[in-house]
């Protein structure tokens, strides 16, 4: 079922404004996307009406704020299919959650002459991690090529799998520069024939298209709320059971401990031990009604309009003479990033903001793909529900017109 | 429709015509002879790369200045006019250009006529983002000039 952009936008309040004197066209969403008002007001809902810490009150107040807390983890919970939400630990973002990985369990487990499998391609918050656990244990880190397509060597990957050793492989879903839409399912029964884990970087495929945990069978997941229209200072780490069990907490203190002596502590059951202090809690609960808004939409219906605005928004900048795209045309997460001759993405940014339209530009924490691609950065558009065509032709516009400026013929 | 009109907001404060002649047409890009300092220096946020040489004559005036670099027009157009004020000069008086320069591009008041061309970029100053795309060729002439002074000292 097609998405109803126009009530959606209703949604939104931000999107009802000119930017230097333009209606605001916003397509930075892999950054952070927006938020509805349905969002905003479970903020407000929470701190007008049930602030209380969660998990210890007795009194009414706590006991509405930790069944709305724990109703967002069961909420989030069923979106990307997990058989328990004890298995969704709550995250400040994508990062984290990788931290978490690389700190509570890889660092405790790796030894020299292990090998880490990761990719060129990836996010800072899906190599540094794993860059620093190699460092610190003498493990070795191995990169999968990277083909011209944008799409990673599966060959390669098989390679690097058999030379032996391998005790974890870190891929992303999606790339967030690229839009390459990695075979997380494959690539995960793969490295699990080897006895290797997986940890994947979901920050750009549960935002924008069905997950189901169960099926890709990873070992962790982790991905942020701020880019599927919840609050910033949210994200989840998910992961197998048995795994979290497994792996020590990050955060020591209060809410992690199921008891405390003089003479040391046992942790409390999962998620609780990885979750210590005060946690974020009206914005966990803006989250789930994210999850609930996005849910209502349906995760297909949400594919299926990021597909076709992508498609119609590759077909038209493919179009400019001068214009490069980058990354394979489909399948790709809905983002695009493109480099224009004779103007930097500054300089691009520059232009298209004086007309009202956010992208990103930069190396958009992926540097080491810029060295691949060199380029020194890149632009980037990305899109989300409550984009548009027309959104997309004012881009393009803009773009020729900034071709204009910097005097690159049309 | 003229570009101006196209972009009422700031635009033409921000690239004015000689920032953009200087982009499309980098005067001394290259290396110098005989480098008696040479700085090389990144922006990792844009990815602003640029590295300065400077020459020396015998007088101890600036007798060449070349540079080299990948990034945004205001980066390059800033070390180009940057190469071209720079020779002739002494490096002190090289670093009282920069200064000014400095001061210009932070929104200072000032008498700015000494930078002549250089001027043209003290709209960058209503552009906090890009201030350090502006000051980067700068920074490379600054940093050049302290380890060559370090380096003569101790030498």
């Amino acid at each position: 079922m097609a998405l109803d952009v126009a009530r959606i936008r209703q949604d939104f309040p931000i999107l009802h404004q000119e930017m230097n004197g333009h209606p605001l066209v916003y397509l930075d969403n892999a950054a952070t996307t927006q938020k509805p008002r349905q969002v905003i007001q479970a903020l407000v809902e929470y701190y007008e009406g049930y602030n209380a810490n969660v998990h210890r009150g007795i009194h009414t107040l706590a006991e509405r704020a930790t069944d709305a807390f724990e109703g967002a983890r069961a909420k989030i919970a069923r979106f990307i299919g997990s058989p328990s939400p004890n298995q969704v630990v709550f995250t400040r973002n994508g990062t984290e959650g990788l931290n978490m990985v690389a700190y509570g369990w890889l660092r405790l487990r790796l030894k020299p002459g292990d090998v880490i499998i990761a990719s060129g391609m990836e996010h800072h918050s899906n190599l540094i991690p794993w860059q620093q656990a190699a460092a610190a244990t003498g493990a070795e880190i191995k990169y999968i090529d990277l083909l011209p397509d944008g799409t990673l060597s599966q060959e390669h990957y098989d390679r690097l799998l058999s030379e032996g050793n391998v005790r974890f492989v870190a891929l992303s879903g999606a790339s967030n520069v690229l839009g390459t839409i990695n075979p997380i399912k494959e690539m995960v029964a793969k490295a699990h024939q080897v006895g290797a884990k997986v940890a994947v970087d979901a920050v750009q495929v549960v935002p924008h298209m069905p997950v189901n945990v169960v099926d890709w069978d990873a070992d962790w997941i982790s991905a942020a709320g701020h880019k599927m229209l919840g609050p910033t200072g949210t994200g989840f780490l998910w992961g197998k059971l048995e795994l979290l069990e497994e792996m020590e907490p990050t955060y020591f203190g209060g809410s992690m401990i199921s008891e405390a002596h003089l003479s040391g502590a046992k942790w409390a059951e999962c998620p609780a031990k990885f979750e210590a202090g005060t946690p974020n809690i009206a914005d966990f609960i803006a989250f789930g009604a994210a999850v609930d808004y996005l849910s209502a939409l349906g995760m297909e219906n949400v594919y299926a309009h990021e597909k076709a605005l992508t498609q119609y928004a590759w077909e038209r900048l493919s179009a400019i003479p001068g214009v490069r795209l980058f990354g394979p045309r489909q399948p790709r997460a809905g983002l695009i990033s493109f480099d224009v001759a004779g103007i930097h993405p500054h300089d691009m940014s520059a232009v298209l903001n004086a007309e009202g339209v956010a992208i990103r530009v930069g190396h958009h924490c992926a540097q080491p793909l810029m060295e691949l691609l060199d380029v020194p950065a890149t632009n980037r558009a990305s899109f989300y529900i409550y984009n548009t065509q027309a959104e997309v032709d004012r881009l393009v516009d803009a773009l020729l017109h900034a071709k204009e400026f910097f005097g690159y013929d049309v | 429709m003229t570009s101006e009109a196209q972009h009422p907001v700031n635009l033409s404060a921000l690239y004015q015509q000689v920032i953009l002649d200087h982009y499309k047409k980098p005067r001394n890009k290259g290396a110098v002879e005989h480098a008696v300092l040479k700085k090389h220096l990144h922006n990792p946020t844009c990815g602003d790369d640029i590295e300065v040489q400077v020459e020396l004559g015998e007088d101890g005036k600036i007798s060449d200045v070349k540079w080299n670099g990948r990034g945004c027009s205001i980066s390059m157009a800033s070390a180009s006019m940057m190469s071209v004020a720079l020779k002739g000069k002494t490096l002190a008086e090289a670093q009282e250009l920069m200064r000014s320069f400095y001061n210009m591009i932070q929104g200072e008041a000032g008498n700015f006529r000494p930078l002549g061309e250089i001027q043209a970029l003290s709209g960058v100053s209503k552009f906090p983002v890009r201030i350090k795309c502006a000051t980067l060729a700068w920074h490379c002439l600054e940093e050049g000039i302290k380890e060559y002074e370090g380096g003569s000292e101790n030498g």
